[in-house]
């Protein structure tokens, strides 16, 4: 049953991922990502690690997507414009394949390293779950209080970036 | 329990699949997604890891990743703001006045 929802639900993120970069529309690709998000976090709750599933969904598919739509609708330029011809004609279809082998080079890099991990080597089945909300809270502000101060701070950085850099400049 | 190499197989899969992204397309919001894609398949193996570990460091550590992929989507979004004013278009090929 465990096996069968970690497939589904990998299936999914995987596909949706890819018709997310397939996507000429920007609109249909932060839909298709919201549904890659919900996916990753079924694979949380597969983890046992709630907290993070839930923050996946309210932070990631409920805030940063949504800011992302915001923009979308804001630009309104619903589809990519085509290469001016003199540059696609230099490098456009050849400089399209490099980026492919590009990446389908890190991914069977990345195939290839895990292919070597022993799979003993992790120590698996044996650990039993920890991961209760109150453990997580405990931990977050005892041992790594500082990164969490230090966290609201880049925030408020982030906010006030944010708003000088996409003001209208009078 | 599913063992841990295929949570590792599948967040190697997201990552190349948002490297492709970053490479294939000319449209600065994609780009921009595509780096969401790569941060999410970092945070499944920090998830995985942790939970095989048997600590709650790798959900902590998540929970970090989140905060700063939230302030540089905001900050990211801005500067697209900034740019499209400045040239009415998307494509990373308007915006290489710096280029030597």
């Amino acid at each position: 049953m465990e096996t069968f929802a970690f497939y589904v639900f990998a299936a999914i993120a995987v596909i949706a991922s890819l018709l997310v970069v397939a996507q000429r529309n920007p609109m249909y690709s932060v839909m298709l990502l919201i549904t890659s998000f919900g996916a990753l976090a079924g694979l949380y709750v597969l983890l046992d690690a709630p907290f993070t599933a839930v923050t996946q969904i309210i932070i990631y598919a409920g805030a940063i997507m949504v800011l992302f739509l915001f923009v979308v609708m804001l630009l309104n330029v619903p589809r990519e414009e085509p290469l001016p011809s003199a540059i696609a004609g230099m490098l456009g279809p050849s400089g399209m394949r490099l980026g492919a082998v590009l990446s389908v080079l890190l991914a069977a890099e990345v195939l290839w390293a895990l292919s070597r991990i022993a799979p003993g080597s992790f120590a698996p089945e044996h650990a039993e779950s920890v991961s209760s909300v109150a453990n997580i809270g405990r931990m977050l502000f005892t041992q790594h209080a500082f990164a969490f101060e230090v966290t609201s701070v880049l925030i408020l950085v982030a906010m006030v970036g944010a708003v000088v850099l996409a003001r209208k400049e009078h | 329990m599913v063992p841990l190499n295929h949570f590792l197989l599948l967040s190697g899969l997201l990552f190349a699949i948002g490297t492709a992204g970053v490479f294939l397309r000319r449209n600065l919001i994609t780009v921009l997604l595509s780096i969401e894609i790569m941060l999410n398949a970092v945070n499944l193996t920090f998830v995985a890891v942790g939970r095989f570990h048997g600590t709650v460091d790798g959900q902590i550590i998540t929970f970090f990743v989140m905060t700063v992929a939230a302030a540089e989507a905001a900050v990211g979004l801005a500067i697209v703001i900034a740019l499209f004013r400045h040239r009415e278009s998307l494509s990373p090929d308007a915006f290489t006045s710096l280029k030597w």
